[in-house]
């Protein structure tokens, strides 16, 4: 499991970064995205990976799940959900601005 | 609890979210509230230095939940500094916004308070992760600030900024997430307890977290090779949002600093000063780097966005010395550089607004209204920012050489300050000269370039800031021996990790 998991960051960061290199704003877009969502993955898993376990104390539970990673990745979640909300907005704009989706706004065809 | 702490937190976040509430009224209200609360900022910034400049650590623990379990703020003499800083420079940002860079788009003042409630707690916070959060809302709100107004060039390079800014939050998330996996804990001085006590079984894997954590913060406070992003983002903007930009650069100079004395200062152990051998090379190379990109420019505003190039790199070679004076000499330079370079680039957008179709760009061009005086003030700002006799630039650079001449690499450090002196006032003198003693005097029979209406009479909204940034520097020169002594403390306090781990963590911490 911990293997399988791994291996799907990883294949997320790679997917991100190299969308992230691609030279239009709507690759970077997703390059981002991917790379946001790698990262939540990565800091839930921080708290190690638990079945079946409560977060809060509770009499009857035979062990825990580390709840700070569950918090931490709330927050992360909200923040690269608004930050991708702003780069699309501003990616449309850039678009109408320069008449087309270069990053660096030259005319390729 | 004293809540003197948290207050330089609340203020700007409430006047954001008034100010958000009256967005719909006319301008002068909104004025009116910002320019009082950031007033009010001053006053409790001045208060709160007040309270920790004879040593004490106040710490905040938001909704009394003790360290390391809560969120703490921590203000010591660093972070007392740091807010009274950013909110001197912000007035003076703020009152040369007032004169109608504000109308540009309803949403300027509300954005400058988040700016500066992220700025504020990015300074106060004692714990990495909410150092993250604080870092997104500065950033949200300089995205804003970047591309208000609008047009081509301020969306393109306002795009770089933003992009790069996500990946480096990304690496952020990344390096924050590995330190917690391996030490449970996200408390800064919890950390530095923590980091000292490393397994070796664990050690890569922190020594990992703590190198990403150097990129993200050498990303902010652009450092060589992450400058790339600064020139352009800097000299498109509008210029009361590049005047307060200059103190987000020093944010990452700041987090570096706090981040390797306490956790992996002198008392880590194995892991004991991660960035020996990293820090300095990158900063001499920012240095040099940014003295090259002043000289080769081709726009004034590009040539001050060089300035804070070059004012980072020179302040992290003052951090990287890792020794008292060294970090005393870089705390006396920051609010001098900061200042200087934010007084330069208003100055340069009132030679623009004179300059018509030459814009600020180094050609000679036509005698500008005002050209004498604005010229006088250009060639003193260029002295301040390049650190000659006698201002306060000259005192900082000069307590820089003498706290670098018994470091080995001292013949390294004396002949790229030295130099970099030098070339900027020559890159300087030659801009001054080509704008102001090489212009042509107006043809007005010949040129359809002066048609255009001229512009106003100076504004007092636009010369009180310039001038008062300037007086700051100087009142820096004139007290220099109460604020290098403050500095001197500061440093020293920030050697002495115990007494910041006992005061967050309580007397029995180990």
């Amino acid at each position: 499991m911990e293997a399988l998991i791994s291996l799907l960051i990883g294949v997320l960061t790679a997917g991100g970064v190299y969308l992230c290199l691609r030279s239009h704003t709507f690759p970077v877009v997703l390059g981002l995205t991917l790379l946001s969502y790698a990262v939540n993955l990565f800091l839930f898993m921080m708290g190690r990976l638990v079945i079946g376990q409560p977060p809060i104390i509770s009499a009857d539970a035979s062990g825990y799940a580390d709840p700070i990673p569950q918090a931490l990745v709330l927050t992360a979640i909200v923040i690269s959900f608004a930050m991708t909300a702003f780069i699309i907005v501003l990616a449309l704009k850039a678009r109408t601005e320069m008449g087309n989706d270069h990053v660096d706004g030259k005319d390729v065809s | 609890m004293n809540h003197i702490a948290i207050a330089p937190l609340l203020l700007p976040l409430f006047t954001g979210i008034c100010l958000l509430l009256l967005r719909e009224q006319r301008i002068y209200v909104k004025r009116i509230i910002a320019g009082i609360s950031n007033i009010a900022l001053i006053v409790i910034a001045i208060e709160l230095l007040l309270q920790v400049a004879d040593g004490t650590i106040l710490v905040y623990a938001l909704s009394d939940w003790a360290a390391p379990y809560g969120i703490t703020l921590v203000a010591d003499r660093l972070a007392g500094w740091m807010v009274l800083t950013t909110s001197m420079l912000s007035i003076f940002a703020l009152i040369y916004a007032m004169h109608g860079v504000d109308r540009e788009g309803r949403h300027f003042h509300i954005m400058f308070q988040l700016q500066l409630f992220g700025l504020n707690g990015a300074f106060l916070t004692g714990d990495l992760f909410n150092l993250f959060v604080f870092f997104e809302v500065l950033l949200l709100a300089s995205y804003s600030l970047l591309l208000h107004g609008g047009g081509r060039k301020r969306i393109r390079s306002g795009l770089h900024f933003v992009v790069i800014n996500v990946v480096g939050s990304s690496l952020f998330l990344f390096a924050v997430g590995t330190l917690y996996g391996v030490l449970g804990t996200l408390n800064m001085a919890d950390l530095a307890v923590k980091v000292a006590a490393t397994p070796p079984e664990n050690l890569v894997l922190v020594h990992s977290a703590g190198m990403l954590l150097f990129a993200v913060f050498a990303l902010k406070a652009a450092l060589l090779p992450f400058y790339l992003w600064l020139p352009s983002a800097y000299s498109q903007t509008s210029a009361p949002a590049a005047a307060l930009f200059a103190i987000m650069t020093k944010v990452g100079a700041y987090s570096i600093l706090r981040v390797y004395t306490l956790i992996f200062g002198d008392h880590a152990g194995p892991l004991a000063n991660l960035l020996d051998g990293w820090l300095l090379p990158m900063a001499l190379l920012t240095i040099a780097i940014g003295t090259f990109g002043l000289l080769g420019s081709k726009r004034l505003r590009q040539q001050v966005a060089y300035l804070v190039v070059i004012s980072a790199g020179t302040l992290l070679t003052c951090f990287s010395l890792n020794s008292e004076a060294g970090i005393a000499a870089g705390l006396y330079y920051l609010p001098h550089t900061t200042f200087a370079t934010a007084a330069l680039f208003l100055l340069a957008d009132l030679i623009v607004k004179r300059r018509g179709l030459m814009e600020d760009r180094l050609d000679a061009g036509y005698v500008i209204t005002q050209q004498k005086f604005l010229g006088a003030i250009f060639f003193t700002l260029a002295i301040l920012a390049a650190g000659l006799p006698p201002l306060s630039g000259f005192l900082g650079k000069f307590m820089l050489l003498q706290a670098a001449l018994d470091h080995p690499a001292v013949v390294f450090i004396m002949t790229i300050v030295l130099l970099n002196g030098l070339l900027t006032v020559i890159g300087l003198a030659r801009s001054g000269s080509l704008m102001f003693y090489e212009a042509h005097a107006v043809d007005k029979s010949t040129n359809t370039y002066n048609k255009q209406e001229l512009p106003e009479p100076l504004n007092v909204r636009e010369l009180l800031p310039i001038f008062a940034l300037l007086g700051l520097c100087l009142a820096m020169t004139l007290w220099a021996g109460t604020l290098t002594k403050f500095t001197a403390e500061t440093a020293a306090q920030l050697l002495d990790t115990k007494s910041y781990i006992e005061a967050v963590l309580g007397k029995g911490a180990p």
